[in-house]
């Protein structure tokens, strides 16, 4: 799903055909899905960030069709800043704020499955490790105590960060998804560590493929 | 019609009647006698509008006027090229990569504005290389900076660098551009005087190429993009041209002459160009950088039919009080101008409102030959739209100084060397903790590198490397280097340093290197010294291409970059672009791990070379001497092994020697692979070593001898790479081989790559926070 802004929507579509699927381009100021069977809202900075990440795009004319989409169970995943959008369409719980440090970081990070039973992260094993690049300024995870103790107990944090925690997320949350673990919002760049030639591992793959199997299932 | 605007504005008219009265063009940067050219030109003083119009076009900026009689060598030497398809004058040059592709790049400086309010002046900076690139009709695929900055730990480096780095940062980020490279260093005279060079290269098909020119009277002149605002007028004239003084407050007065970006309306407009582009609605375009409108109408109008007619009431304000002049001075970013025909007007609105691109039809080409434009239907400006797109071309004075013998006899050989193992172990860690060679991941790691998914090498790599075609595995590769201390000592040799370097670069990723851009960084040309190293690095780089068989393909002039009296060193910054027949078989600069040992093999030959030298500036805060010597025929045999080598899949890793020489390049390449080497240098390195200096360990780690490079070889590929240095006859010796976990020198020193990182690590950290 490509609104204005968007940066790595082409990443997402070439990570989506390497996963072995077809992928569907949707523009944010059309109706209907297309019939797609899962969605992904990628990563960039969707009307430039304005206000504040994520806060313009909820309001697409597209998004109308995804909430109740997302809401009857079609697999959507938000990549950093779909993961800002789907939290301020309240399809996931928390927000995202500013990095400590304030800086914008691009790194490779060591990410560990925390949930491996998400209809996007079906292809790991529970407690793996996995090496993807994050890329953001405004990836501090946040959320207050209820729900953080909420996320834990549900088992709805579905990615941490597994050796520093680079941007001040609380309790290093990299990735968190819904009850029914249908959407799932990470940080990290998945789509950008699908090929070791252009990324720093093919660890991410797995989001891609996962998705697949519950498709094909 | 309400009233200000009307009453301000300063007709033809009444210029003409009005021929006595004084006009302010010395504070826009006008010199007498070029006042006087224009009134001889117009056989009238000029209006308010023509003046500014006049003013920043020919500021020293726009006009190239110092430089151009030296320029014309690099088209007079150019050596012969089947790959240029556009050269010099172009926005900016394109070159042929094959299958169908065409690659086009340029450096540009954004040097005063950087200094003014660091955030905001990279930023535009970024903006300002990327719309170029967009004009060219290509799509801008990456982008790379070359900054230098004043000592480290000044009290203004820790204003001035974090606020560019976050402008460079944010504006490139959020256009999703990968930053695939550059460079950073430090010295005292850039203190006053930071240097921000910013690169964009682009990619299109051969068919796709734009040009700046309008031509057939009766098309239209759209202007689309941002709304014109008050931001940067004058910033040509005001800022680019002139030499700052030493407070500061006079910087902080300058501030509303920086512009301010925007790069959603960028990342917007690149989309709808290539949109107009594909659809075939251009018939030639322009974007608006220094000197807004003003340059683009004449720069339109001189390299097409000569005329055009432009009603500036048109032009869509962000600050409805603005009249004529600041209209035409203005350097509000995002903005492109188009030539388009009647028949298509409607189409290309169409696009335009698809973006959300603001859009209007501002005027028309006309046959007469002159640049008219009106102020509700009142002649404010008519001239020849030539007389300003050519300006004044000076022959300035030339001296070289007598200083520069005293620095050339200040020769390093006399300065103490490290004694034995632990002193050259010492000065090894003391040159990696060295702000100018310490790891840039605070300010890298700020740089989205990954986004489209097509960045195969980034920083700290050697050069950047892209992939074109994901079928072919086509890519291009890209670096820039320049060493202000070299040029300091000589700028002809500087010069050809800079560029053996970038071209050397190029070449250890396996790409072969095709075409030149430089961004021209030096004081004020006023002062014949100056002039003299600016002539000195011009020749160089034009002698240097042509030995090389790489055409310079464009680039940009800064002058004016001085504190005072005192300029900066000579920086000519260049950048060498290559093309790769497949990224897939590229060497990294890191030594494989985990795969056993590999044989390392030094290629080039090491002479003991100290001028210029981080050793002697790091250890000894020294400069002076000579510079190493550049062979660029030998260059150009390494580079043709090291891509041969490449292609054959011989290499593992492959790093090039360039400051702190050997012994900073083992360190480099154990740290990014992560796994350590040992290397014998005594004996080992005789056949290399003239023959007193067998056996100096000290020679062989730190010179900074040119043409060098350090590859590591797959697993039973030593004959067949012996036998390629043969054919190209590039000397090589066996050094040693990875493995371990420590940088190892046989019988001399040796670090674990712990302690070999530490400090290279924490140095920006720990002065930037």
């Amino acid at each position: 799903m490509t609104f204005p802004g968007s940066l790595d929507d082409r990443d997402a579509a070439r990570a989506v055909t390497a996963a072995g699927a077809e992928p569907v381009v949707l523009w944010h100021g059309d109706r209907g899905l297309k019939g797609v069977d899962a969605v992904i809202l990628p990563g960039g900075f969707s009307y430039g960030d304005y206000l504040r990440c994520g806060a313009i795009a909820r309001f697409a004319p597209v998004m109308s069709d995804l909430v109740p989409a997302a809401r009857a169970g079609l697999p959507v995943l938000g990549i950093c800043n779909g993961f800002q959008i789907l939290c301020e369409a309240h399809l996931l719980p928390g927000a995202l704020t500013r990095n400590a440090g304030l800086r914008f970081i691009n790194r490779d990070l060591p990410l560990r499955v925390e949930n491996a039973r998400t209809a996007w992260t079906r292809a790991y094993a529970g407690g793996e490790r996995i090496v993807v690049p994050l890329k953001s300024g405004e990836g501090a995870y946040a959320a207050d105590p209820g729900t953080l103790a909420d996320l834990e107990a549900s088992g709805a944090v579905v990615l941490r960060y597994a050796a520093d925690n680079p941007n001040g997320s609380a309790a290093a949350i990299a990735g968190v998804c819904n009850a029914d673990g249908n959407v799932v919002g990470l940080m990290p760049h998945p789509e950008h560590a699908v090929d070791p030639l252009t990324g720093p591992s093919a660890d991410g793959l797995g989001f891609f493929t996962s998705v697949l199997t519950g498709v094909a299932a | 019609m309400t009233g200000p605007d009307l009453v301000a504005a300063d007709t033809v008219e009444r210029a003409a009647a009005t021929a006595g009265q004084p006009q302010p063009y010395a504070e826009l940067g006008l010199k007498q006698d070029e006042y006087e050219k224009i009134l001889a030109i117009l056989g009238r003083r000029p209006t308010a509008a023509e003046l500014a119009l006049y003013s920043v076009m020919w500021s020293e900026h726009c006009s190239y006027k110092s430089s151009k009689v030296h320029l014309r060598q690099f088209a007079e030497k150019a050596p012969p090229s089947g790959a240029l398809l556009a050269g010099i004058g172009h926005n900016a040059g394109v070159v042929d990569i094959g299958q169908g592709y065409a690659v086009t790049f340029k450096i540009e400086s954004h040097n005063h504005p950087s200094y003014v309010e660091p955030h905001q002046g990279a930023a535009t900076g970024v903006g300002g290389i990327v719309r170029d690139i967009l004009a060219m009709g290509a799509r801008p695929i990456a982008v790379m900076d070359a900054l230098r900055f004043g000592p480290a730990a000044a009290p203004d480096t820790a204003r001035v660098l974090p606020g560019v780095v976050s402008g460079i940062s944010f504006y490139g980020n959020c256009l999703g551009l990968p930053n695939i490279g550059g460079e950073l260093d430090f010295d005292a005279c850039y203190a006053g005087n930071p240097l921000v060079n910013a690169l964009c290269v682009g990619v299109m098909q051969h068919g796709d190429l734009q040009v700046a020119e309008a031509h057939g009277p009766g098309n239209k002149v759209i202007l689309f993009g941002s709304a014109t605002g008050p931001d940067g007028v004058g910033g040509a004239s005001v800022l680019a041209s002139a030499t700052f003084g030493d407070a500061s407050a006079e910087s902080a007065a300058k501030r509303p002459s920086v512009q301010v970006g925007d790069p959603f309306t960028e990342k917007l407009l690149i989309e709808c160009c290539l949109e107009l582009f594909a659809g075939g609605l251009v018939t030639g375009i322009q974007d608006l950088g220094a000197a807004g409108v003003a340059c683009a109408t004449t720069e339109l109008a001189a390299a097409g039919t000569g005329g055009m007619a432009v009603r500036l009431d048109e032009v869509p304000l962000r600050d409805a009080t603005l009249g004529p002049p600041e209209i035409l001075m203005s350097e509000s970013q995002e903005r492109m101008m188009a030539v388009v025909e009647p028949g298509r007007v409607a189409e290309f609105l169409a696009v335009c409102a698809k973006w959300d691109v603001r859009a209007a039809v501002v005027g028309e080409v006309t046959g007469t030959g002159r640049l008219v434009m009106t102020w509700h239907g009142e002649p404010v400006v008519d001239i020849p739209a030539a007389t300003a797109a050519d300006g004044p071309v000076y022959t300035r004075p030339l001296a070289r100084p007598a200083a520069q013998d005293e620095l050339a006899a200040s020769d390093p050989a006399a300065l103490p060397r490290p004694a034995g193992g632990a002193g050259l172990r010492a000065d090894l860690l003391a040159l990696l903790a060295s702000p100018g060679l310490a790891d840039k991941s605070w300010v890298t790691d700020q740089y989205d590198r990954y986004v489209r998914g097509d960045t195969v090498l980034a920083t700290p790599e050697d050069a950047g490397l892209i992939r074109v075609d994901e079928a072919t595995g086509l890519g291009i590769a890209l670096a820039t280097d320049g060493n202000g201390r070299y040029c300091r000592l000589d700028p002809y040799l500087g010069t050809q340093l800079a560029l053996g370097e970038a071209y050397r670069n190029v070449a250890a990723t396996g790409a072969r290197p095709l075409a030149v851009t430089n961004c021209l960084n030096f004081g004020s040309p006023e002062d014949p010294a100056v002039m003299w190293q600016f002539a000195e690095a011009v020749r160089g780089l034009a002698d240097g291409c042509a030995v090389l068989g790489v055409p310079v393909t464009g680039g940009n002039v800064s002058f004016y970059n001085q504190t005072g009296t005192t300029p900066i060193h000579p920086t000519p910054v260049i950048g060498v672009l290559g093309v790769h027949d497949d990224v897939r078989r590229r060497p990294g600069i890191g030594f494989p791990a985990g795969a056993g040992p590999a044989a390392l093999v030094l290629l080039g030959r090491t002479e003991p070379e100290f001028g210029g030298s981080a050793w002697a500036y790091v250890c000894h805060g020294h400069l002076g001497g000579r510079p190493p010597m550049p062979d660029l025929e030998a260059e150009r045999r390494l580079a043709g092994l090291l891509a041969a080598a490449a292609a054959a899949g011989l290499l593992a890793a492959a790093h090039d020697l360039s400051e702190g020489g050997l012994a900073v390049a083992l360190a480099e390449s154990c740290l990014r692979g992560g796994v350590g080497c040992t290397v014998q240098l005594s004996g080992q390195l005789s056949g290399q070593l003239s023959g007193s200096l067998a056996g100096d360990p000290f020679t062989a780690l730190f010179s900074e001898s040119a043409g060098r490079c350090v590859v590591a070889l797959q697993p039973g590929a030593d004959e067949a790479f012996a036998s390629l240095c043969a054919e190209y006859e590039v000397p090589a010796q066996n050094i040693g081989a990875t493995g371990g976990g420590s940088l190892t020198v046989t019988d001399c020193f040796s670090v674990p790559l712990d302690e070999l990182g530490a400090g290279h690590v924490r140095t920006l950290p720990e002065l930037f926070g």
